[in-house]
């Protein structure tokens, strides 16, 4: 999954995307997981990560990573989603 | 730098609720470093807020309404001018704009006052009972649009239209209807308040977006500024706004200033489907109100227009600051009844 090039991710966890004018507040393993889809890392990659640095198991990242991966593409944060724009 | 003396009459001053573009272009010319400029307001209402804004408006004057016709609004411009001095003219509504068109010659020939407007070419075609016509023509999707003069014609609509539709008024105000009976009752609403055609348009599902833009008049964008409404009134004016990135919707703008060789300000207000094409629901042939946005963006467009008023070349903008926001705001000033007094029976403040 890539995020959009142009989305805007401060350091406080406020997201924006400057095609549409939406704005967005994650916290902080959001902020994590976006800044590492920005950086280009995989999704397994991502969730590799999270397991390691965080007390939680494999199911429970895998399912919350769906979860919120999902919820990026409906909010059009993502290229493959946002191709038409 | 010295800042040169100018002094520019401004229509538009009703800051209220649905604003009137006047004060925000009045800011826009305060801030520029070119020019030191002095505002003449004009006012049809004594009510319009801007006759009381002091620090904006130095002197008011009342105007007669544009239906007095063009002969009536020169006279008193021309009497407001032997006292002023005008240089520059920017009207800000509709309803006055052909007036002004119409007199544009006389206005610089008889009194040296210049303007910077659409040619009553371009002012008609983009009328919005035209409005299909001129997206054929400049390659911009249009929502099926239909004049009507009659309630009656409203049974037979289905017959053209799906359902929800836009029933709006020729110049201001306009409903979503569900159905045949609120097409009806809006209709009556509308004709009432503005008279006839009524304008039947296809609702358009998506996200609206509007871009202010203002053209030289031979083709060139001198600058275009994204907008989306991030707080809507339940007139359905902008409260709050945020500045886009947007190519698509500025290569819009570019490519329809340039093969209309649109001349002045104007606002293109676009519904974005979520499938990602553009339709054009509007253009407005002047600025939005919310027109201070591209002056805090970067691009005073008030201040280019007047420079192109004064037949001066503008280079055109080339960027904008992306997530500048506005937000709308009012403001109960406490006025003096001497100063209402003043402007009622004397026409001027």
């Amino acid at each position: 999954m890539q995020i959009k090039k142009n989305i805007a991710i401060s350091d406080t966890g406020f997201v924006f995307d400057p095609g549409n004018g939406e704005s967005f507040s994650v916290n902080p393993i959001g902020l994590e997981i976006l800044k590492s889809l920005k950086d280009g890392r995989t999704d397994s990659e991502i969730k590799k990560i999270i397991v390691s640095k965080y007390q939680v198991d494999d199911d429970s990242v895998e399912k919350d990573f769906y979860d919120f991966t999902k919820m990026l593409e409906t909010l059009k944060l993502t290229e493959s989603e946002s191709k038409k724009d | 730098m010295n800042r040169r003396k100018i002094n520019v009459a401004i229509t538009g001053l009703n800051n209220v609720d649905s604003p009137g573009p006047g004060i925000p272009v009045i800011r826009g010319l305060l801030d520029s470093k070119e020019f030191d400029v002095r505002i003449i307001g004009l006012s049809y209402d004594a009510l319009e807020p801007g006759i009381y804004m002091h620090d904006l408006v130095s002197k008011s004057y009342q105007i007669p309404l544009p239906s007095t016709g063009i002969k009536t609004v020169f006279e008193r411009i021309k009497q407001i001018n032997e006292i002023e001095k005008i240089d520059v003219l920017i009207p800000n509504f509709d309803a006055e704009l052909f007036n002004f068109i119409k007199m544009g010659e006389q206005l610089e020939n008889e009194l040296n006052i210049k303007t910077f407007l659409p040619t009553s070419h371009q002012f008609e075609e983009r009328h919005k009972s035209n409005l299909n016509a001129f997206g054929d023509k400049y390659g911009i999707k249009v929502p099926k649009s239909k004049m009507i003069y009659s309630v009656n014609e409203i049974p037979m609509l289905f017959t053209e239209f799906t359902y929800p539709l836009v029933v709006k008024g020729k110049f201001y105000d306009a409903s979503i209807a569900y159905n045949q009976e609120q097409a009806i009752a809006a209709f009556s609403k509308i004709a009432t308040k503005w008279g006839l055609p009524i304008i039947i348009q296809q609702f358009t599902y998506g996200t609206e977006v509007n871009v202010t833009a203002i053209g030289d008049g031979e083709g060139n964008t001198i600058g275009a500024v994204p907008m989306r409404k991030t707080f809507i009134t339940d007139k359905g004016k902008a409260w709050a706004g945020i500045t886009l990135q947007d190519e698509n919707l500025l290569n819009i703008a570019t490519t329809m200033i340039k093969n209309s060789k649109w001349k002045g300000p104007c606002e293109l207000e676009m519904i974005k489907t979520n499938e990602g094409e553009y339709y054009l629901i509007e253009i407005n042939p002047r600025f939005p109100a919310w027109v201070y946005l591209a002056v805090g963006a970067g691009q005073n467009h008030p201040e280019a227009l007047l420079k192109m008023a004064l037949g001066e070349k503008v280079e055109p903008f080339t960027n904008h600051d992306i997530g500048k926001m506005f937000i709308r705001y009012s403001y109960d000033m406490i006025c003096d009844l001497k100063e209402f007094e003043k402007i009622s029976t004397m026409g001027e403040l």
